[in-house]
């Protein structure tokens, strides 16, 4: 069963491609709908009937095995990757169903579809893989799938340049991450997971050393560093973060689908598979904590300052992702996998809300043209609200009822307090920063987007309409789990000692422990996520319900503060000076300077001496294939005259 | 029946060639036509004897076979054939590729058609016969004169400058033979024997490796080729025809790593070993360089000749790190680029022939023209990227992988390719094949016709299927390269066992 909820995804996306191919729509659209959806139920099956602590694998075909590196096509389940299944299909699925309104009036909707399938089944490998390089296989396949889909308005230059560098920043961590698989190899003579992991229990791997790039690493801190490289990179942690905001040139759905819900959330999902090195690495795992403790904090600043909706959104993933990765950094892998779950569903459904409010507007994406759109969306404007309580994390302190956010971003803040590594201290007041923040820019949001007066043009207020049926139902289905998902699976993610050690056991290394104190931190700890996230809201509503006219006063106190966020503290440009801009200078150089130069001294020198002793270039010029031939003759005469000189010589003696 | 079934591989098309010139009378356009059938014909049947070749080779046995031997002038020098799984991989490659490169000129070789096949064919057999070939001497025949159809087919089909790439091709060519030649007659005074059997036997003096070594890599550097000897590489694709890129790229740049992998490593294990900083430190070089320059191209030929160029690279860091993972690496990622870079220059050659121009700046939107078109250019420059799933990804992930293994930053540097390549291939695709259509020139181009379909579709499956399942090429050469590499692991675990030794005398 497990094989085809990989391979169902893979088959809608061939015969959708035929369809597409042929021109017809519906059939394409249909098919991987289905398809999808039938991969959602077995997804949900094998979730439910999955034993405590079991892994099973199955094996399809040989991959690439030489040396060291050993890797077969293994489909791996246990419960870290049937987590992911239940939300790959389940969100994809939703997606796809939601796109037959969204992407209704588009001509290439069966190739959309044909992508959407292809993402899903690239993504279902990488959840499943059983060795690195068949997660390799996934993690690549999933960025092809993005990169298409990102370029899907192929017209649009900006959609062209947003899917490039989509790719190319994602390379970047890749080659971190090849690096880490190479490290690996030659360290453990093997890549697939449970070989590497039997290995690290030989104490004689934490001391070991490695010369890289002129310095002497701890070979396994070099090892957790690299595949971390990676996992930035996909998860678009600071520094290589700078592609998610561009990559809102692809449609919406995609954004639900590949950049809030699975595809950004890969890089988390490796840390967590590979618990048990960073359980041995004090240094990479610091530095995962201080990653994405920072990226947590500068992407909600951002956040604040965007107009674009689906902007703010994918800042907001951004901010989110970084929660995930230093829960994950303080060693509570099962928290940032509640976190992952549960934000999959709310964010999903917040972008697919956005995407409804932007269908409604003619793709009009500015915030600062929508308002009071609560009226003409009154349903997408309910399942938004769901959504936002979710995100800001809104419950009960002190009683299990709350929404997806409450439980989880708690547990992720909580197991910060209690964790003693170096980073976690600031991780955890940088997550209740981030809290406030995260509510101040959501509710910021909602007001702006759905409240206060209208400020769109006549046209577009017009022919503001609610979404069709097709793409409120995605909506509804997400919300319930954006309210439900924290209280049902709790006590899988969050719960108490020995529960929880018979789910992992084996599955992700440690954690326990330190989610067992983090029940017992202080109550001031467990209500301030609470309390910094009604006063986001509070702000919120005073700034842009109540007194509109003070944000702009803040602009004008805070000028230099405000254009840094909002410019997205210079990321972009810098990275165009420093790489785009001198590459194309290095390139520019190499290819007017040196190739000519080498010319210069190689072939053309030769020619021009040889004309000044000939005097007679042209005849070269045109007799040089008899020379060559000449040549080439002079040669095996001479071979076969020594061999015949040889073979004379070795008679007579 | 095995006696003579590679010289029947071999010269096959010399036969066909042969008959094209009996057969060849009556008007002009009867003639063209009946070249390019027998040409054809003649390509595809060499096809099939050598899957005939492969059907009987067998998998568990790692030294050469189907060996033939007749004597030709002396005891010394024979005519000796012989195969081993290393050779016959590139039999294959070079098998298949053929008829796709006739298929390929069907229509763009418009004057002289008969001289073209039957150079064409001449070279197919030149270049089995180096593949083929047991003994050195036959060997430097091969190699040697496989250059000159190659040298007419840039020289006489070419484009406006082709006198002057094909007269920078010859200089350097020239000047590596030479000295190739001087080495090979050095060798045989001292083996006694140009049997390469015989050579792969024989211990060289270690001094002696060194200077043998350094002629043999001249010849085949520039074959490669390796910085800073490729400028002839851009030069010679810009000119050629489509078919003799195709060729060019797929098959000629192939010969230099076969060089090393069937003289300078197995022979001269420990000069390998000593001077093998040098190419590593060439290859980081020339991987980078030649991607940085491919991006700043406006040549689409040009752009993928320097990304030839880097991923030869490539190929050398795997050839000389010394180890299984590296040199398997670097075997599969020459097939795999046989197969690619073919590939995209036969996708060159279809909108060249449409369009006339090569010009990065003159194309954008030819998706919205050429549907099927784009789905091939995107699945071969991802190929070419080095995407998992196609070809191109395992060999430059293995070679990688072993090169990592004996120098771990100068291939942290070199994997920066990996994001360099995706530049510049993104960046071609996005000019040419995304985007909106701008001018009349892309509005009026025709999607590929069936000739071209048949001629890609061939290279499109092999990258996939050799993509996800690429032991099967990987088994075929498996114990060929372990023999071959055996001699200089033996060189680096005596280094390393000396080594330990002194560390330990110092220690104590």
């Amino acid at each position: 069963m497990l094989s085809f909820v990989v391979l169902f995804p893979l088959l809608g996306a061939m015969l959708a491609g035929i369809f597409a191919y042929r021109g017809s729509k519906l059939p394409a659209q249909m098919i991987s709908t289905i398809l999808v959806g039938c991969a959602m139920v077995m997804s949900f099956v094998l979730f439910f009937t999955l034993g405590d602590a079991e892994v099973t694998k199955v094996t399809l075909f040989r991959f690439i095995e030489v040396g060291d590196i050993d890797a077969s096509w293994v489909l791996r389940l246990d419960l870290l990757s049937a987590v992911m299944l239940v939300v790959v299909t389940t969100v994809s699925f939703l997606v796809h169903l939601y796109s037959f309104g969204y992407m209704a009036d588009d001509d290439d909707r069966a190739k959309f579809f044909s992508y959407l399938s292809l993402f899903t089944f690239a993504m279902l490998s990488l959840v499943t893989a059983d060795n690195f390089l068949q997660m390799f296989f996934g993690w690549e396949g999933v960025g092809l799938a993005s990169y298409l889909l990102i370029g899907f308005y192929y017209k649009k230059e900006s959609a062209n340049a947003a899917a490039m560098k989509a790719f190319v920043v994602n390379r970047v961590g890749d080659v971190g991450y090849a690096l880490g698989i190479f490290l690996a190899a030659m360290t453990f003579g093997s890549i697939s997971f449970d070989n590497m992991f039997a290995k690290l229990s030989d104490p004689s791997f934490v001391d070991a050393g490695f010369m890289f790039l002129g310095i002497n690493w701890p070979l396994l801190e070099l090892m957790g560093v690299l595949l971390f490289i990676g996992a930035m990179g996909k998860s678009a942690q600071l520094l290589l973060h700078t592609w998610l905001p561009d990559a809102m040139e692809g449609p919406t759905p995609v954004s639900a689908l590949i950049h809030a819900a699975t595809m950004v959330t890969a890089g988390v999902f490796l840390v967590c598979r590979m618990s048990p090195l960073y359980e041995l690495t004090d240094f990479a795992s610091g530095l995962m904590t201080f990653v994405g403790a920072t990226t947590c904090l500068y992407a909600a600043t951002v956040a604040l300052a965007q107009n674009d909706i689906k902007r703010v959104i994918a800042f907001s993933t951004c901010s989110q992702l970084g929660y995930m990765f230093f829960a994950a950094g303080v060693g509570a892998y099962q928290v940032a996998m509640f976190h992952l779950f549960t934000h999959a569903f709310f964010k999903a459904l917040l972008f697919l809300g956005a995407g409804s409010v932007i269908h409604a507007m003619h793709h009009q994406q500015d915030m600062r043209s929508m308002g009071g759109l609560r009226k003409i969306l009154p349903h997408t404007y309910a399942m938004m609200l769901i959504g936002t309580i979710a995100i800001t994390g809104l419950g009960i302190p002190g009683t299990p009822i709350g929404f997806a956010g409450f439980f989880s971003k708690d547990a992720v803040i909580e197991v910060a307090h209690a964790a003693s590594g170096t980073m976690s201290g600031y991780a955890f007041w940088v997550g209740i920063m981030a809290a406030f923040l995260t509510a101040l820019y959501s509710w910021r949001l909602i007001f702006m987007t759905f409240h206060g007066e209208y400020r769109m043009d006549k046209h577009d207020y017009e022919h503001a309409h609610e979404a069709p049926r097709v793409m409120l139902i995605p909506l509804y289905l997400l919300a319930f789990g954006a309210v439900f998902a924290g209280i049902l699976t709790k006590g899988i993610f969050f719960g108490h000692g020995d529960d929880m050690m018979n789910i992992w056991d084996g599955i992700v290394a440690g954690g326990i422990s330190l989610i067992d104190e983090a029940h017992e931190v202080a109550y001031w700890v467990k209500v301030a996520p609470f309390v910094v996230s009604v006063a986001g809201l509070l702000v919120a509503w005073n700034y842009y319900m109540r007194h509109p006219k003070d944000v702009q006063r803040w602009i004008d106190d805070f000028p230099l503060l405000h254009r840094i966020f909002t410019n997205k503290w210079y990321f972009d440009e810098l990275y165009q000076h420093l790489f785009v801009n001198s590459l194309h200078r290095l390139g520019m150089f190499f290819r007017n300077s040196f190739e000519v130069s080498v010319d210069r001294f190689g072939p053309d020198g030769i020619g021009n001496i040889m004309m000044q002793l000939s005097g007679r270039f042209s005849s070269l010029q045109s007799g040089f294939l008899f020379h060559y031939a000449l040549a080439m003759i002079c040669g095996v005469v001479l071979l076969l005259g020594l061999a015949i000189y040889l073979a004379m010589s070795g008679i007579s003696s | 029946m095995n006696l003579s079934l590679l010289t029947t591989l071999t010269f096959l098309p010399l036969a066909g060639a042969i008959l094209i010139l009996l057969i060849g009378s009556g008007d002009e356009e009867t003639a063209a036509r009946n070249a390019k059938r027998t040409a054809l014909w003649t390509s595809l049947v060499t096809l099939a004897v050598s899957l005939v070749v492969l059907s009987n080779f067998d998998w568990n046995q790692p030294g050469f076979q189907m060996v033939e031997e007749s004597s030709w002038l002396s005891g010394i020098v024979k005519y000796r054939m012989g195969i081993d799984g290393i050779s016959l991989g590139l039999i294959l490659l070079t098998t298949l590729l053929m008829p796709i490169c006739i298929l390929m000129s069907w229509t763009a070789i418009k004057e002289r058609v008969k001289d073209f096949m039957v150079a064409f064919l001449i070279l197919e057999t030149l270049v089995l016969g180096v593949f083929c070939a047991l003994d050195m001497v036959l060997f430097y025949l091969f190699f040697e004169g496989s250059l000159i159809p190659m040298f007419l087919i840039i020289g006489v089909w070419g484009g406006q400058r082709r006198i002057y790439a094909t007269y920078k091709f010859f200089l350097y060519t020239l000047a590596g033979s030479v000295l190739m030649l001087i080495a090979m007659i050095i060798m045989i005074a001292e083996a006694g024997s140009a049997d390469i059997r015989v050579l792969l036997a024989h211990d060289f003096p270690a001094a002696m490796q060194i200077w043998l070594w350094l002629a043999f890599f001249a010849s085949f550097a520039v074959k490669m080729p390796f910085f800073p000897v490729h400028t002839w590489l851009p030069a010679a694709h810009v000119e050629a025809p489509t078919s003799g890129s195709i060729i060019l790229a797929g098959i000629l740049l192939k010969l230099g790593g076969y060089g090393f992998l069937r003289f300078s490593l197995p022979m001269f294990p420990d000069a390998s070993v000593a001077l093998a900083p040098l190419v590593q430190w060439v290859c980081v070089i020339a991987v980078i360089y030649a991607s940085i320059i491919a991006f700043v191209q406006d040549d689409i030929k040009k752009l993928v000749a320097y990304s030839s160029v880097a991923h030869m690279g490539v190929v050398g860091l795997g050839l000389f790190s010394g180890n299984i993972e590296g040199v398997q690496g670097a075997y599969f990622l020459m097939i795999s680029h046989g197969l690619i870079s073919g590939a995209l220059f036969a996708c060159i050659g279809v909108i060249y022939e449409r369009a006339h121009t090569r010009d990065i700046m003159a194309f954008g939107g030819v998706v919205k023209v050429m549907p099927l078109f784009a789905v091939m250019m995107m699945l071969f420059t991802m190929a070419n990227i080095g995407l998992p799933g196609t070809a191109g990804f395992v060999g430059e992930f293995l070679a990688l992988a072993g090169s990592f293994k004996s120098v771990s930053t100068m291939t942290a540097v070199a994997a920066l390719s990996m994001i360099l390549s995706a530049i510049y291939g993104l960046w071609l695709y996005r000019k040419v094949v995304s985007g909106d259509v701008t001018n009349d020139l892309v509005l009026g181009l025709k999607d590929m016709n069936g000739r071209e379909i048949a001629a890609l579709a061939p290279l499109a499956i092999l990258t996939i299927i050799l993509g996800f399942y690429p032991s099967l090429l990987l088994d075929l050469s498996q114990l060929s390269v372990s023999t071959m590499i055996a001699p200089m692991e033996e060189v680096l675990a005596n280094m390393h066992k000396a080594s330990a030794i002194v560390s330990q005398g110092a220690a104590q």
